[in-house]
């Protein structure tokens, strides 16, 4: 599924180079449950980044299902982060003022989607992190777990080879946190492949595999008895 | 290909309805600045174009493309004779003309004295001219309905008729009907047959011809038999032919006086071509100069829709982060901007259009008198006008959407994501 050669980020500020990724080699297959821990600063972020294929690596080669994304331009990756990558983010990331059903149909109408096509699939998403009553509510009228469903959905909409998730329980209370996590735990059972970036050991213990990473390097990658 | 047109469209339009008019009031503000820089556009242009026709129809209220032809006096010895010999018109001067320069439409001798016309006990001066019926074309003297202009049988029969300026008319009678009535001019009574159209001048020689009178060339001479020929005046056949008959009339004339054809002051010849020109021009540039005027009025109002769209482009960073993260390409972030911008324009354009048409209608309806109306004339509403205004609207609508949207699609996902 994921296929990470020698990856190296490096960004400019001025007279300094901030290496932020050294060398990662990163293989993750298919209905793989990975966590990615470490603290801030250690190159998490960036590596999600180039994982969801929001920034290309300086060097190095990445296979997102069999295919070199790390040539592609602007429109290509687009292409690529709408097809096969479902993001959920700490904060979200809703648009304000759409409703839950428009949020979830917006993927889909970049992947130009028919109007019928794409509201019943959305209903249907909806329906499957158990928002189905909630569905012309806008963000503020919902909790931030809802919220974080209505972002789960979203990054379903597309049918994605992978979901992408940055802290996704970082904004919840624990009750909350504790449901993502199951909803993440069910979708996985199903088939799905997810990247969590994570700080938080309990939720990376419910991983079936989680990497460690300082310095922007892989320190240890730990396979968990599932 | 035309369905991917069509759905990709389709999708434009969709982000451009969820994403215009989240803000309503400043999007108001901005189709209202729009409209007025469209309002001084149009009304600047409307009045330019007004101006431009008032110009034209007062340059030729004389006569159009006419000349005026004087005799002068030699400056330069010819055929065995000195310089500084006067010239002096024969009566049948301008029928030799016509018959012998092909180029010439028609002449009209015009023979001229002041004097009293008497109605009643009301006595005016005025200048009382002998002239050709071709005259009443020539220098564009219009009848008012119920009149006419000196005839052929005027001339044979020596008619005692007179045509009066309006003016004089009003002067001499107020307002009553005028044909038909009579006018002693000394001691001989004539007959009213026209009373001139008003109209705009803006030559004259002798005074404007609303205070003037004209009476047949043939009655003028038996009244006044010591009367010599003042000057001609004279029709080319067209614009083109102008220069052509102008030195033809040289050339006949310089025959038959015996002067040197190049002798430019043997005769004076005042070509009302270059006064329609002249004016034409001055015209043209008072336009150019308010369309100016009205074009960086129009530009500051783009200005003001860039700027708020360069506002909403700031504001939505992290939404245009998001949208990408899911998807968006850049032309699909970029076309919702520009068609807002568009929208913005577009509305505001035709609000100021509508506006000053209205204005236009208005101010065409009221009944404005006067000289100063005269040379100003009305704000004119004219297809050119439209086309440059609208050409002006979509390229400010452009600019004003396309540069913030550029901004916009340029916008890293990965940062843009961090943005609060």
């Amino acid at each position: 599924m994921i296929e990470m050669t020698e990856i190296r980020k490096v960004y400019s500020t001025g007279r300094m180079e901030v290496e932020a990724l050294k060398r990662v080699n990163l293989t993750i297959g298919g209905n793989e449950y990975v966590s990615i821990v470490g603290p801030s600063g250690s190159g998490k972020s960036t590596l999600m980044n180039l994982i969801g294929c929001l920034d290309t690596p300086s060097t190095g080669t990445y296979l997102l299902s069999g295919e070199n994304v790390a040539g592609l331009d602007r429109n290509q990756l687009a292409e690529v982060r709408n097809k096969k990558i479902g993001f959920v983010f700490q904060s979200f990331n809703l648009l304000p003022y759409a409703t839950a059903l428009e949020n979830v149909a917006l993927p889909l109408l970049f992947a130009g989607i028919s109007d019928k096509k794409r509201n019943e699939r959305a209903k249907e998403m909806l329906e499957r992190v158990g928002l189905g009553d909630r569905m012309d509510h806008k963000p503020t009228e919902l909790s931030g777990g809802q919220m974080q469903r209505v972002a789960i959905a979203r990054a379903l909409a597309n049918n994605p080879a992978i979901i992408l998730a940055d802290e996704p329980t970082g904004n919840l209370d624990s009750a909350s946190g504790h449901a993502i996590a199951d909803l993440f735990g069910e979708l996985h059972a199903a088939g799905q492949t997810i990247v969590m970036i994570t700080h938080d050991n309990g939720l990376a213990k419910i991983a079936s595999r989680s990497v460690h990473i300082r310095d922007g390097e892989i320190v240890e990658d730990n396979r968990l008895a599932a | 290909m035309f369905s991917t047109i069509q759905s990709e469209f389709a999708l434009v339009w969709s982000l451009f309805r969820q994403d215009a008019g989240h803000n309503r009031k400043r999007m108001l503000l901005t189709v209202v600045a729009i409209a007025w820089g469209t309002l001084s556009i149009v009304m600047l242009l409307s009045f330019g174009e007004g101006m431009k026709l008032a110009f034209h129809k007062g340059t030729r209220g004389m006569g159009e493309n006419i000349g005026v032809l004087w005799p002068g006096s030699t400056t330069k010895a010819f055929a065995g004779m000195g310089s500084g010999r006067n010239i002096q018109f024969q009566d049948e001067d301008g029928e030799m003309l016509v018959s012998r320069i092909p180029s010439l439409a028609a002449v009209s001798r015009e023979y001229s004295r002041r004097r009293g016309l008497t109605v009643g006990t009301k006595t005016v001066n005025s200048r009382v001219r002998g002239v050709d019926p071709s005259f009443g074309w020539i220098r564009n003297h219009v009848p008012q309905p119920g009149g006419r202009f000196i005839n052929e049988e005027d001339m044979r029969h020596k008619r005692r008729v007179i045509f009066l300026g309006e003016e004089l008319a009003q002067d001499l009678f107020g307002t009553q009907a005028v044909v038909g009535r009579e006018v002693q001019i000394n001691q001989s009574v004539f007959t009213v047959i026209g009373v001139a159209q008003k109209k705009t001048m803006m030559g004259m020689y002798s005074g404007p011809d609303k205070n003037q009178s004209a009476i047949p060339a043939s009655t003028f001479l038996s009244m006044y038999t010591d009367a010599r020929v003042g000057n001609f005046i004279y029709l080319p056949t067209s614009l083109e032919t102008a220069d052509l008959a102008k030195a033809e009339i040289y050339r006949v004339l310089a025959a038959k006086y015996r002067f040197d054809p190049e002798d430019r002051r043997a005769l004076s010849i005042w070509d009302t071509r270059d006064n329609q020109r002249i004016t034409d021009n001055i015209a043209l540039g008072i336009q150019m100069f308010l369309g100016i005027i009205g074009a960086l009025t129009l530009f500051v109002g783009g200005m003001g829709v860039a700027n708020i769209m360069y506002a909403v482009v700031k504001e939505r960073t992290r939404e245009i982060g998001i949208k990408m993260a899911l998807g968006a390409k850049a032309r699909q972030v970029m076309a919702p901007f520009v068609l807002e911008s568009m929208f913005i324009t577009g509305a505001g354009g035709a609000l100021g259009t509508a506006v000053s048409i209205s204005i236009i209608t208005i101010i065409a309806m009221l009944p404005l008198q006067g000289e100063a109306f005269d040379l100003m004339g009305k704000p004119t509403f004219s297809p050119a006008i439209a086309i440059a205004t609208s050409l002006i609207l979509g390229a400010v609508g452009m600019f004003a959407g396309y540069f913030p949207a550029r901004r916009a699609a340029s916008i890293n996902p990965a940062e843009s994501l961090r943005y609060e």
